[in-house]
């Protein structure tokens, strides 16, 4: 995926600009940068809740500025939330099932004039959502509310809503931001499972020991702008980059 | 006294399907409309006028009813439900005003506040529903002809879409949904539905006049909808069954017309926050949903 150029402005603060990076196919690339950098803005450009001021966002050959969230998705970019946005009220493979293709089902027409092909459909999405659920995890708790889990559980929910999608890039928004040494343990092999299976990864993430242990490549942003790109080890050492981040 | 009881279940069966139809919105996507009771007199004066001046029968008025029901939800839902959060009440409730202007003036039509009469039963397999025995069967049997599609649709992916763009639009969208088409489809069948009540009840009373489908009548459906529990299919039929049965039950009290009509009213207000606070899901609701998937 290439971001090129990219802008964005809120009224008279430039949240991003002309920032241009690359998602190098089936590797981790860290997203990082000071509070108020524009990451979050830059992932919502790509997922397309927010509209650009200018530049391309472009993945397989296709524009990604422009489209719906949905449209998206279906071209295989898919996203998690900081605050994670689960379905609370929802049971936990119901939240999976959600991130299931299942075109029929949710057709009023097909419901009502292929009633055969809708069952044969969700049993396909049922027994695909449990095997992600297994892959998480979490198949003990298929039949619980998703408000009911452990936060570091919602965590790992959040992550297998997307990973049920059979998206190709997953844009994970702080991962581990919350939890603890024991938990990180739970969600930090996952991140990399992903990239096993064939997935590309950008994540944003505040944890500097995280980026240099997970990220394959860096990108650093500050005031909108990328001020760096590179492997994780240099970027996390260079001291300009650093007093940046943390301010000394 | 049979007869009576007749009337008060074709009565029952006719709001069941009204106030079912708005639990597609009201409770399981949590899309609030006012306009309910202008879909309900769209479909009556659609099916009326069909039958009067076109000619037609009882299920041809019921598919213009629903035709044109769904068509005007269409257009206020269509550039409404694009913005997100309640903007909708606030369309629904202009749609309401508007369609019940239209039936009070648009007199070459509608004949304004005289109504429309001799509107005629209806002929089904070749027999005349003309009398309220005969009419329960064919209220009550659309009640669960709407009760059934409304289960279809609610227990289905298409359901699972809707309670989800109910919870939390964004991650609906990021999960690939989308989100306007989705409440466009639910607002337009919601109402479809809503109208065959309305054709069912022209088709019944045989006269039909503007009153009927005021902004009273709107929030009258709502109640029943809250009354019997949002999100649970068979809580409008418990609604109904209940809220329908106050008017009759005050007629057995010696209790003036001048009064006992403000009664009712008051009566309605008083259980609706009766139950706000001892019971919100309503009688049937769950404080939780299920917990199957």
């Amino acid at each position: 995926m290439t971001v090129q150029g990219v802008s964005r402005a809120f009224g008279g603060i430039q949240a991003v600009e002309a920032c241009t990076f690359e998602v190098a196919p089936r590797l981790i690339t860290g997203l990082i940068g000071p509070n108020g950098a524009g990451k979050t803005t830059v992932f919502n450009l790509i997922t397309g809740f927010l509209r650009a001021d200018g530049g391309s966002i472009r993945f397989k050959g296709e524009e990604l500025l422009g489209l719906a969230p949905h449209e998206v998705e279906a071209r295989g970019v898919v996203r998690t939330f900081q605050h994670l946005r689960l379905w609370g009220k929802m049971t936990v493979l119901e939240n999976v099932l959600l991130g299931c293709r299942t075109p029929l089902g949710e057709s009023v027409v097909s419901l009502f004039l292929r009633p055969a092909r809708v069952r044969e459909e969700e049993a396909t999405a049922r027994r695909r959502a449990l095997e992600v659920l297994e892959f998480f995890g979490l198949a003990g708790r298929a039949h619980e509310l998703a408000e009911d889990l452990a936060y570091p559980e919602q965590k790992l929910l959040s992550m297998a809503r997307i990973f049920a999608t059979d998206a190709e890039v997953f844009l994970l928004d702080e991962p581990t931001s919350g939890l603890d040494a024991d938990s990180l343990q739970r969600i930090v092999p996952m991140v990399r499972r992903l990239v096993e299976h064939g997935k590309t990864v950008l994540l944003i993430e505040h944890n500097m020991e995280l980026i240099a242990q997970l990220s394959d490549e860096v990108v650093f942003l500050h005031q909108g702008r990328v001020m760096a790109r590179g492997r994780a080890e240099q970027i996390t050492r260079d001291p300009a980059l650093t007093e940046i981040y943390f301010g000394v | 006294m049979l007869a009576y009881i007749a009337h008060y279940l074709v009565m029952v069966g006719i709001y069941t399907i009204l106030a079912t139809s708005l639990n597609l919105l009201v409770g399981y996507s949590g899309i609030f409309s006012l306009a309910h009771a202008a879909i309900y007199g769209i479909g009556a004066y659609a099916s009326a006028l069909a039958a009067l001046q076109l000619g037609l029968g009882f299920w041809g008025g019921l598919l213009v009813a629903a035709v044109v029901g769904a068509f005007a939800a269409a257009l206020v839902a269509i550039p409404s439900l694009r913005v997100a959060g309640d903007y909708y009440i606030v369309a629904s409730f202009g749609l309401q005003v508007v369609i019940l202007t239209v039936f009070i003036n648009w007199t070459s039509l509608t004949n304004g506040h005289a109504g429309l009469p001799g509107i005629p039963r209806p002929r089904v397999f070749g027999l005349v529903v003309d009398d309220p025995f005969k009419y329960v069967v064919l209220s009550l049997a659309l009640a669960a002809l709407t009760y059934l599609v409304c289960r279809r649709l609610t227990a289905s992916a298409f359901g699972r879409t809707l309670r989800a763009v109910r919870e939390d639009e964004i991650a609906a969208a990021a999960t690939g949904k989308n989100v306007v088409a989705v409440k466009i489809a639910i607002t337009t069948i919601s109402s479809a539905l809503g109208a065959l009540a309305g054709s069912l009840y022209a088709h019944y009373i045989t006269y039909i006049n503007p009153t009927s489908f005021s902004l009273d009548e709107s929030i009258f459906i709502t109640s029943l909808v809250i009354l019997g529990g949002t999100e649970r299919l068979a809580g409008p039929l418990v609604g109904s069954l209940i809220l329908l049965a106050v008017p009759e039950a005050l007629k057995f009290l010696a209790i003036p017309d001048t009064v006992a009509a403000p009664m009712r009213q008051i009566l309605y207000g008083a259980l609706l926050i009766v139950f706000m606070f001892v019971r919100p899901e309503g009688i049937l609701g769950r404080a939780r949903p299920r917990r199957a998937a």
